[in-house]
Parts: C-alpha cells; structure tokens; sequence
C-alpha cells in the first residue's frame, strides 16, 4: 500500500515536472536568445488555459481548444513582442522587469474583463478519462498521458533545436546576435519567432494543466515563480538545465509534501506534524536552489562557459 | 548626485504638504483622508528602504516584500503575545511600539542578512529572480505555519502603543508615521552623502573598478542590502499596527512589484521619490478604484508608458534630469 502511495506520489512529480518544463523552456529561451527577463509568462500561461476552456467548451472538443489555446498563447506572445517587448531589449533588466509587470496588470485584468471573474472548469477529454493499472496501483489516465506528452514536446523541441535551420538560427543567436545579423539573418522576425515559440509552450501547459485544475486569473504566477526556480538552477538559457532543473523541483516539491508529514509524524504529535511538515515541504526547492547557488552561482548547466 | 534647487523645492512642498492636508482633515472630521497619507507615508517609508538597495546600490531586490511582511508579523506577534501575557521565547512581549520597532529591524535586518549573502553572491537577472524566489518561500512557510494565523493572517486586537499618543486616533498615528518617515529620508540622505554612500553609488556604477581602488564590493553591498531590508520591515510593522492585522499577503511577490513601482513612478535614487510613488500609486487607487473595478489595467497602462517614455519618474519630470555625480 505505501509503496504504491509512493509510486503515485513520483509519477505525480514527474506530470508536475515536464509541465514545469513547458515552462520554463520558453522562458529561458528567451532569456538565452535575447537576454530578456519576461515576468509576463505566466500570464501566457493563463491566456492558453482561458482560450482552450472557452473553446472545449464551445465545440465539445478538448483536442480543439487545446490547438486553440496554444494558437492564442502564442498570437498573443508575437503580439506583445512586436508592441512591447521589442523596445525592452536594449534596456537594462530593471525596466524589463517593470513593464513586464505592467503587462501582468493589464493581461489579468484584460482577461477578467473578457472572460468574467469566475473561474472557468475544463473537462479531461473522453478517451483519457478513468484510470489505468500500473500492476501496484491505479493510476489516472489523463496524468500518465500528460507524462507522455511532457516527453513528447521535448523530444520535439530538442530535434527544432538541434536538427532545423531554426534551430541553428536559435543557437547562434544565443552565442553572438550581432553577427548572425551581419550574415543576413532577420534578426527582428526571429525573436518574434522565438517569443511566440515560448509563448506557445506555456500556453500549452496552461491548457494541459487546466483540465485538471481550475482556470482562473492569477493562475499563472505562482508556476511563473517556480520556473524562475528552474531555471536559476538549471543555468539560464539552458533547455537542458531547464529539463533537468524542472524534475528536480517537480519531484522534490512533490515528494517533500508527501513525506515530511510523515517523517515528522514519527516523532511528533500528528496534528503538529502535518502542520511543520508542511510548512518546511513549501520551503524545500528554494533550499534547493540556494543550494545550488552557493555551489555553481550560475546554475547547473550555465550558457556561456 | 545632489539635488537641482528645483527639485529641493518639489521636497519641500511634499513634506510640508504632507503633513498639511492631513491637517485640514483633522479640522474637516475627514479620518479617511488622514488613513490614506497614513498609507502613503508607510509605503513611502518602505519605498525609502528598498531605494537604498535599489537607488543607491542598483540591486534590484525583487523580493522586498518578505522584509515588509516579516515586520508586520513581528508587530501582529508580539501583539498577540503581550495580548495573551505569554512569553517569547523567555522574554516577556511588550505592546511598545519603541520596543517593536527595533525588533522588527533586527529580525528583518537577521533576514537580510542571510537573503543578501546568498542573493549577492550573483548580479543582473539571476538576483532578481532569487530575490523574488526567497520571498516566495517565506511567503508559503507563512502560509502553511498555523501558530500565527497561517492563510488568514494574524488580527491586532488593540493598535501597539506609543508613549504620550492614542494610536487608535488616526490623527496621531500618522503623525508618529509621518515622523519615522521624515527620520528615514535624513537618514538617507545622511547615507547617500556619506563614505558609504559614494562607495555603493560607485559600486553600482562600476564594482571592477571599485575594488580594483581597494574596496570590496560584497561587504558594502551586504550592509546596504541589510539596512535596505530593516527600514522596510520597520515600515511592515507600522502597516500591520494601521490595518490592525498582519498578513501574509503583505510578502505577497505582487507588493515586491508595488514597491519597486513605487520607486520607479517617483523616481529611483532620488530622495523623495519614494514618498511621490507612494502618493501616485495610494491616489491612483483611490481616483481610478472609485470609477471602475479594472483600475489596475489602467495601472499598468500608465506604468508601460513611463517605463518606455518617462524615465527619471515623475519628480524626473517635474524636478528636472538628475545631475550625475
């Protein structure tokens, strides 16, 4: 029994961590591209699971609404690119920090007022509804699909990285911007490119994640937060330090919660123990990141040598 | 960076203004009004924290609000102890708010301490983001700790005292607010004309060369980073004594990006800008929050537009570019 508890509890992690992956992949691209801090991410975030619930619902389609909302994350990102985050990238990480926060304003407010206060519910789809058996446990078959998906994606985004001309555009744009420009690149249109990408991503996630929590404004921020944990460990402008920063705070925020409780409850009182317990879980990965800071300041996988 | 002679006068007329409409509330019977300048002159005290990190030092703390925060649990505790008569950690709780203050200051100041030395050991977007990422695990050890109210936030039965004022008046809690405020703008610009302050404004400047002349960056930085983070948590108990309640949404990330708001809006580095991003941002709310219930879509309008248009803040437009010294 505990041990099928613990075999959810890890599998749990591992869905938490490649959406954090989703992420965070987006941020830290551009970060690594155009060396731009983006509070509005999560924003993206929230804008993907809105449309996709809105969309579900209207044509009783998830796998629509999730094309949907993964489209509006990212028109939405190219957008804001063009008006906005184009004129930030010059300036110091100061303004970038305050207009992106201006964005968080007016995006959480724009959504209240198109979508309505109240929270919106988005339903797993048909054929990923129920459970399956995993031999020690039963295990919800949307979670496990959403593992695979995880995967999928970053399988996908390593081969865009690593195998298409995008890819090596990206890459040498992480190295050195002003000569890709020099050999003829469209330097404005591939961080265009590049946001959106990002924007998608986490418009992705949001919508994925959407089924299984609600959809609110102010959703994103807190999972904004933890892909900044992400990625300071995972070195900044790293996809693979994202990867590896995203299951490590998925699996360990996961696994904290579930076992300091009951490792305190060994020596202590239960009602006390579930409270320190987790109290001292909601603290673990930012120990983990000041860890990680005090050993490699500049993260586990950092861009620039 | 001294001030123009015009930009003394934008100072002067804000701490005297201040302190009279206030004044002309108390003569109309207006306790609203006196609670809003309360608020104003809390956040600009705050702000005038971090603008020694931020102004002076060019660290950009996105995470200021767990030092707000953990000074208003300090005043909500302490409180609740000297309520109830129980001990804190063997020493008897008092209700003094001249006893609460300086704990306060330690307490946040002991926090600082450990955030800056960790956070410091970075710069650029890595310290913003762990910064911000420390608040946040403060805010949810807050959170889900149940002694001190957990979630809902720990209520202050009767406001803490002060010798010879009644708090519970309005009139005379802003004027123990207004004082501690115009204390920590002389310190500041004691701070900002001293030693000190020539080596963090050099540090910010350029750390290489700053050291390559002898002094080490790491120890300035830290202590300006600690007292940066004590005069915000001075201002946190004084806020939670105002509401009567210390919550845990006081170390919330969003009031990270109000105060830095507040000191964009008026003005980094200067010395009253802080006092005019409060007065903006407490106005603004007040103004735009009585028309429409979206007013931070039109907070963040305006705060878009000065970021890409009007940098220097408002005092930048009214007093002038500052003179770089």
């Amino acid at each position: 029994m505990t041990l099928a508890l613990l075999l959810e509890q890890v599998l749990n992690g591992l869905q938490f961590g490649l959406m954090l992956f989703l992420m965070s992949a987006g941020l830290t691209l551009v970060f690594g591209v155009m060396g731009l801090i983006n509070l509005a991410h999560g924003s993206l975030y929230m804008i993907g699971a809105f449309v996709c619930a809105v969309a579900a619902a209207a044509t009783g389609n998830f796998w629509l609404g999730l094309a949907a909302g993964m489209a509006a994350a990212a028109a939405a990102g190219a957008l804001i690119e063009i008006v906005v985050i184009r004129r930030l990238y010059d300036r110091d990480h100061l303004d970038q920090v305050l207009a992106t926060f201006a964005l968080i304003l007016i995006l959480s407010e724009g959504t209240k007022i198109l979508f309505g206060p109240f929270p919106l519910y988005l339903n797993v789809p048909p054929i990923l509804r129920g459970t399956v058996n995993l031999g020690l446990t039963d295990y919800p078959l949307y979670r496990l699909a959403l593992i695979g998906f995880g995967i999928a994606v970053a399988v996908g985004l390593w081969a865009l990285i690593a195998r298409t001309r995008l890819g090596i555009r990206i890459r040498a744009g992480e190295n050195d911007r002003e000569m890709i420009a020099a050999l003829g690149v469209n330097i404005r249109a591939l961080y265009t490119v590049v946001f959106a990408l990002g924007a998608g991503l986490a418009g992705m996630a949001g919508a994925l994640v959407g089924a299984v929590q609600s959809v609110q404004v102010g959703m994103g921020e807190p999972v904004l937060i933890l892909a900044f944990v992400v990625i300071v460990i995972g070195g900044i402008g790293s996809i693979k330090g994202a990867m590896v920063g995203a299951l490590l705070v998925g699996v360990i925020d996961t696994m904290g919660r579930f076992l300091l409780p009951r490792v305190f409850a060994t020596f202590m009182e239960a009602s006390q123990a579930s409270g320190v317990g987790a109290a001292l879980a909601s603290m673990l990965i930012y120990v983990l990141m000041a860890l990680v800071l005090v050993l490699k300041p500049r993260g586990l996988y950092p861009l620039h040598g | 960076m001294a001030e123009t002679t015009r930009e003394y006068l934008v100072n002067a007329l804000l701490a005297v203004g201040l302190l009279l409409v206030p004044l002309w509330a108390l003569w109309a019977d207006e306790p609203f009004t006196i609670t809003l300048f309360t608020r104003i002159a809390i956040l600009g005290l705050a702000g005038v924290g971090l603008n020694i990190a931020l102004g002076l030092g060019g660290m950009v703390s996105f995470g200021h609000a767990v030092y707000f925060g953990v000074g208003g649990y300090v005043a909500g505790i302490m409180a609740q102890h000297a309520f109830n008569g129980a001990p804190i950690l063997g020493l008897p709780a008092s209700n003094q708010m001249l006893v609460i203050w300086p704990v306060a200051m330690i307490v946040s100041g002991l926090l600082a301490a450990v955030i800056g030395a960790l956070s410091l050991r970075t710069t650029g977007i890595f310290f913003i983001m762990i910064t911000l990422a420390f608040a946040q695990m403060v805010y949810y050890f807050a959170v889900s700790w149940p002694a001190y109210g957990g979630e809902d936030g720990l209520p202050i039965y009767v406001r803490n005292r002060f010798p010879g004022m009644n708090t519970m008046r309005p009139w005379d809690l802003y004027l123990i607010c207004w004082g501690v405020l115009m204390a920590a703008l002389a310190l500041f610009a004691v701070l900002r004309a001293s030693r000190f302050g020539a080596a963090l404004m050099a540090i910010r400047q350029n750390p290489d060369r700053v050291s390559a002349v002898g002094i080490e960056p790491f120890g300035i930085r830290l202590a300006a980073f600690v007292l940066s983070g004590m005069l915000t948590g001075l201002a946190g108990a004084l806020m939670a004594d105002l509401a009567r309640f210390a919550s845990p949404a006081a170390m919330a990330w969003t009031m990270s990006g109000e105060l830095i708001v507040i000191i964009i809006l008026g003005g980094t580095g200067r010395l009253f800008g802080p006092v005019a991003g409060a007065a903006i941002l407490v106005g603004f709310e007040v103004f735009f929050g009585g028309m429409t219930e979206h007013w931070k879509l039109w907070l963040g309008v305006v705060l878009l537009l000065v970021v890409l248009f009007a940098r220097g803040g408002v005092l930048g437009l009214v007093a002038g570019r500052e003179r770089l010294g």
